[in-house]
């Protein structure tokens, strides 16, 4: 990483310090959600001894108070250093480009089945980033998901998703 | 002599048939887990586990744990070869490892590499048969308040002994704790922090988050990088193996210390990567050749490996005998034992010896085979980095989701998964340590147990974490790991000005 902080920042797409500040700010929303939560549910001494939010309550504490300090050290001590990139645009181009099609990959599990979304994602991610002829993508694809059928549901029986809004392998007796 | 006895027994366990050949197929697995980028020991376990479930709990675990050792191997092959440290305490043995791969001394670092691997593990495991018995003898005497103290100890060194901000460690650390209170309260029946979600009454589980930091994080940060494979050739040939061996005893002083070092690191939750990283510092500074330390020296390659193998093998100790892992992998090998209805522990000695001298027989076994199918098959190994990245990625990333899908056969789990890669992501990034997170998940609910029913031997007292001398001593030494940075600036300081 000390070869991208030598960098000019105009590739940069957000300083280290700035994720690190949002970061502390979300630890400290998670840390009030947790003491509010542990409120509610009790957090001193009941009849029968500690209640159920008694240690969840110190727990949000400590990462309020632990992530206020960060939060200070990045937002006001780190004020005046010389930024660092912590992701630039080309690298973070590359890094969405597997992040947001493994998450339409994982909404296509949930409504069409394991199977088919694997195959499909698969021999997309091949063809269009790693520029491979269609019938190599779809060979690989097809013997993976094969693969997955054969290992889970067949040897260890152990049941993948079919899909929950429509199961497209129904009709080779896929259930 | 009752070990002894113990462990012929356990190699009577281990030694049928089926768990001869699961052992084998572990080790094959976890060295492809370990060669592989973004499938490492702790979730490569993790997304196996589900298909144990169904396994009597000793074949398990001896499968399990052989994946581990093969993953500790794995590693170093793509480490030599490639420059690419498969796993993060392989990176000190690419300093060493790669230069020699480079002057056409593949062979021999490779050899070096995983004969030493053999020795820290074997070191190991011997320490793991004499001692653990003790220590659980001696843990059976522990309540309550000496187990959170114990606890607290594992927790507050990982303050003590990370090298980045200790805020961000207690951060991480006790966002662990409270994703494990989320869900149903074993004590009062009550559900915690599910705000009304259904979803969430599950809790998190500590696999969903193993599968997603380690598994889609990493995938994320190769993909950043940019990985391009470029590879010595690698071939081991029988000559070169035997004249390897005849230079290694050598380097036996450098090969104890590294012993040492990685089992103090393994046992305390430091883990096989800082231990490989001291291992080298040390022999770097003690060797006569120390300045040439990085042009392709074997000694380079011995100290790290022999420390990382020892680190990992002796994780399994705490793990054991105390039923607090010393590294993610451990816990999550822990993890297993709880599913298979086993409560790890001192008891686990007193009830289940077939159990636990299985597993340990299975260790000596198991790195036995680990060696042989890694001196034999490397150019098999190799040959997987040699698949390009965009095949890879998303294949690991429908097995990592398949993984975590087979906990609870849960789709919000999956999703889960995503969230905690790019949490992974970020968090690497920004020096927060993933390993106290993960270990906080899974202790959690046990830290929170001996910590309420201590305040209620106390009535509410932390007095009772300095009661007596045991719980004592092990409570100040935590709170000594705590302040550790701190003290460590104050003497830093002092010495300056002095």
């Amino acid at each position: 990483m000390s070869e991208q902080a030598n960098n000019s920042n105009e590739d940069s797409a957000i300083s280290v310090r700035a994720v690190d500040i949002i970061t502390a700010i979300l630890f400290l929303a998670f840390g009030l959600t947790v003491m509010i939560g542990s409120l509610k549910l009790g957090a001193s001494w009941g009849s029968d001894g500690p209640e159920a939010g008694y240690f969840p309550f110190y727990i949000s504490l400590i990462i309020m108070l632990s992530s206020t300090v960060t939060l200070y050290q990045a937002a006001i001590v780190n004020k005046n250093k010389k930024t660092e990139s912590f992701v630039d645009r080309e690298p973070l181009k590359q890094v969405m480009a597997v992040l947001l099609p493994a998450i339409v990959f994982v909404l296509g599990v949930q409504l069409i089945g394991i199977y088919v979304s694997s195959f499909f994602y698969i021999a997309i991610f091949m063809v269009w980033l790693g520029k491979y002829p269609l019938w190599k993508a779809i060979a690989v694809s097809i013997g993976v998901s094969a693969a997955l059928y054969l290992m889970f549901e067949f040897w260890f029986q152990v049941p993948l998703p079919h899909g929950a809004w429509f199961n497209p392998l129904e009709f080779v007796g896929v259930n | 002599m009752e070990e002894i006895n113990a462990l012929f027994n356990g190699f009577a366990v281990a030694m049928t048939p089926f768990n001869l050949l699961l052992m084998l197929v572990g080790v094959t697995l976890g060295v492809i887990i370990g060669v592989l980028p973004g499938l490492g020991g702790a979730n490569g376990i993790a997304i196996l586990l589900p298909l144990t479930f169904t396994m009597p709990p000793t074949s398990a675990i001896i499968m399990l744990s052989c994946i581990y050792w093969g993953a500790l191997f794995g590693g170093a092959i793509t480490s030599i070869l490639f420059n690419i440290p498969g796993e993060p305490w392989s990176v000190a043995t690419t300093f060493d490892g790669y230069p020699m791969a480079r002057n056409g001394k593949a062979g021999e670092a490779l050899t070096t590499a995983f004969t030493s691997s053999f020795v820290g593990a074997f070191f190991a495991i011997v320490m793991i048969t004499f001692l653990a018995p003790l220590v659980a003898k001696f843990a059976l005497q522990f309540g309550p308040p000496e187990f959170f103290s114990v606890y607290l100890l594992t927790f507050c060194s990982f303050v003590g002994m990370n090298k980045g901000s200790p805020f961000k460690t207690i951060s991480a650390m006790m966002l662990g704790f409270a994703l494990a209170t989320v869900g149903m309260d074993t004590v009062t029946g009550q559900l915690r922090l599910t705000f009304g979600n259904p979803e969430l009454m599950r809790g998190f589980d500590f696999l969903i988050a193993v599968i997603g930091l380690f598994g889609i994080g990493e995938i994320l940060l190769s993909m950043e990088e940019g990985l391009a494979f470029q590879g010595a050739a690698a071939k081991i040939r029988g000559k070169v193996v035997l004249e390897t061996w005849k230079q290694l005893p050598k380097y036996w002083a450098t090969s104890l210390r590294s012993c040492l070092i990685g089992c103090w690191m393994g046992i305390t939750p430091g883990g096989a990567t800082p231990a490989s990283f001291m291992a080298y510092g040390v022999a770097k500074r003690v060797s006569k050749e120390g300045d040439k330390f990085g042009t392709g020296k074997m000694e380079g390659i011995v100290a790290p490996e022999t420390a990382a193998h020892a680190a990992g093998t002796a994780a399994l100790l705490p793990m054991l005998s105390l039923g607090i892992p010393g590294s993610p992998t451990a816990a999550v090998l822990l993890g297993g034992l709880l599913i298979w209805g086993l409560q790890p522990g001192p008891l686990l000695f007193v009830e289940k010896p077939d159990f636990v001298w299985g597993l340990i027989a299975s260790m000596y076994l198991g790195n036995l085979a680990g060696l042989f199918v890694v001196l034999t098959c490397v150019p098999l190994f190799a040959s997987i980095l040699r698949i390009p990245f965009s095949i890879i990625a998303p294949v690991i990333i429908v097995i990592c989701a398949v993984g975590a899908y087979t906990v609870h056969n849960a789709m919000f789990d999956v999703w889960l998964m995503m969230g905690f890669g790019v949490l992974g992501y970020v968090f690497k990034k920004l020096d927060y340590p993933m390993a106290p997170m993960v270990l906080a998940l899974v202790l959690g609910d046990r830290a929170e147990d001996s910590f309420r029913q201590s305040m209620l031997f106390s009535q509410g007292s932390l007095d009772i974490f300095f009661s007596n001398y045991l719980v004592g001593g092990i409570s100040s030494l935590a709170l000594v790991l705590l302040f550790w940075p701190l003290i460590g600036k104050v003497i830093g300081k002092k010495k300056v000005a002095a």
